[in-house]
């Protein structure tokens, strides 16, 4: 397992990549063989470096989207319109294909699965990826803190993960099975899914539109949006806040305003202001 | 050991630009913080320079900005890969700050509003390597790139170059800051990427 911090050098290893699936029309996961890979922390990234053939090279750092797992890596990559290694990553690659990574790197965006306080979730855009391997990671563990998640996205055809969250969600259902039957070969997934609550902010939607989604709001983030979807502050929630940085300022803003300690609020922002 | 990844040719190399190894040119301005923008008021701002012996001189904001200003164009270089070319600030050089003050310190810590520390030998702070800045592009610096100061040390990845700095201790021996603490390099030079601790 990755630790908080990382001693002695952090070396390159060659990812082969296993298997692309992809999320959305401009979203795609990538799954990585990578020997040597020692696991990582939910939260955390990984840099990845393309070589052409002529030598030169490029580097970015993306998000690690699965949960903790040794010798193997999933991503998933937003592709950007002027992207470099986003446009590779997302449209080129395919399986058999190598490049090189290495990390873990950070430890302060990370969640430890034995952190028992609630966790509230914010992710704007592709901020969901290291937030899904925290509740890939909180279903895995068993963990029973309750999870909520506010995910900003520009329409509903933009979420990323959207089948896995609709079946994470509604799964929580039978976590709580009083008056209702658990279906049969369910009662394993039953007692390992998490009690998650999703709620999405849809910011160029029209406000009329349709989505067979429970808990959806048109338009971007906002106080009462905080107050409806969030925990309160008197539960003492872990918060990790992952999108753009205009996201990422409203959302904490938002948070520090409903009375959340600046000090329980993690933040990972990308793109220019 | 370099792996050939099939299809990749890069974009990079045209522009005739001189980056340090492994970054890429970014036109906007990326933020990266660690939590929430911390609200940080001029009316009570200060800024503390504090010797290994306890000794400290501190400027509230209107004394601060009071003292010789120098106006920089400087390239900037982030640790998450992104460097950003000719920009400008304004701000009082660490010279000026440190000028009368008596210390064989060989390390500061740069602390700032919210509780972020980085930790640089003194050396680089001195002889016109760093700021602290409350201008940039001619404007006041704005709150999530650290306004109203930061400090600018251009020379080394921006993480030394703490946002919404309030102080700097200097010190006898080394500590690790906030991010060194969690595996990125004590020096952080660019030019030899060094990133993490053992780079």
């Amino acid at each position: 397992m990755a630790r908080a911090a990382v001693p002695g050098r952090l070396s390159w290893l060659v990812a082969t990549v296993k298997e692309t699936r992809d999320e959305t029309a401009t979203a795609r996961t990538l799954l990585l063989d990578v020997p040597g890979w020692p696991g990582h922390v939910p939260g955390q990234h990984v840099a990845v470096k393309l070589t052409a053939a002529d030598g030169y090279s490029a580097q970015r750092d993306y998000s690690i989207a699965g949960p903790p797992e040794e010798e193997r890596v999933e991503l998933t990559v937003q592709r950007q319109d002027d992207g470099e290694v986003s446009a590779y990553l997302a449209g080129i690659a395919e399986p058999g294909d190598q490049f090189e990574v290495r990390g873990p790197i950070g430890g302060w965006f990370a969640w430890h699965s034995a952190d028992p306080r609630p966790l509230l979730l914010l992710a704007g855009g592709s901020g969901i990826v290291p937030l899904m391997s925290m509740i890939r990671t909180h279903a895995q563990a068993r963990s029973q803190a309750p999870v909520r998640l506010i995910y900003s996205a520009r329409t509903p055809a933009d979420v990323i993960y959207s089948t896995e969250l609709t079946e994470r969600a509604s799964s929580f259902l039978l976590l709580h099975p009083e008056g209702l039957p658990i279906n049969n070969g369910q009662e394993k997934r039953a007692r390992s899914v998490s009690p998650l609550t999703v709620t999405y902010l849809y910011t160029r939607a029209p406000l009329s539109m349709p989505d067979d989604r429970p808990r959806s709001y048109p338009g971007r983030i906002t106080a009462a949006v905080i107050t409806e979807a969030a925990f309160p502050p008197a539960v003492n929630p872990a918060i990790f806040a992952c999108g753009p940085s205009g996201f990422v300022e409203a959302a904490s803003s938002l948070l520090v305003a409903a009375g959340h300690p600046p000090g329980t609020i993690k933040t990972e922002r990308f793109g220019p202001t | 050991m370099n792996v050939v990844s099939r299809g990749f040719r890069g974009r990079g190399r045209d522009g005739g630009v001189k980056l340090p190894p492994g970054q890429y040119l970014e036109r906007g301005f990326p933020v990266l913080q660690a939590g929430p923008t911390p609200p940080v008021n001029t009316a009570t701002w200060t800024f503390t320079v504090t010797t290994e012996t306890g000794d400290s001189t501190r400027w509230d904001w209107r004394q601060f900005t009071a003292l010789p200003a120098e106006d920089v164009t400087v390239d900037i270089h982030c640790v998450t890969q992104w460097s950003k070319l000719g920009t400008r600030w304004r701000g009082v050089s660490v010279d000026t700050l440190l000028d009368g003050i008596q210390t064989s310190a060989g390390y500061v810590m740069a602390r700032s509003y919210g509780g972020y520390t980085t930790n640089l030998p003194l050396a680089d702070l001195r002889d016109g390597k760093a700021w602290v800045a409350y201008e940039y592009e001619g404007r006041p610096l704005p709150p999530e790139h650290g306004g109203p100061a930061r400090l600018l040390v251009p020379h080394l990845y921006f993480w030394k170059s703490a946002k919404w700095v309030t102080g700097l201790d200097l010190m006898a021996r080394d500590r690790h800051g906030f991010w060194e603490e969690l595996g990125y390099h004590d020096y952080g030079d660019p030019w030899r990427e060094q990133r993490y601790q053992g780079d």
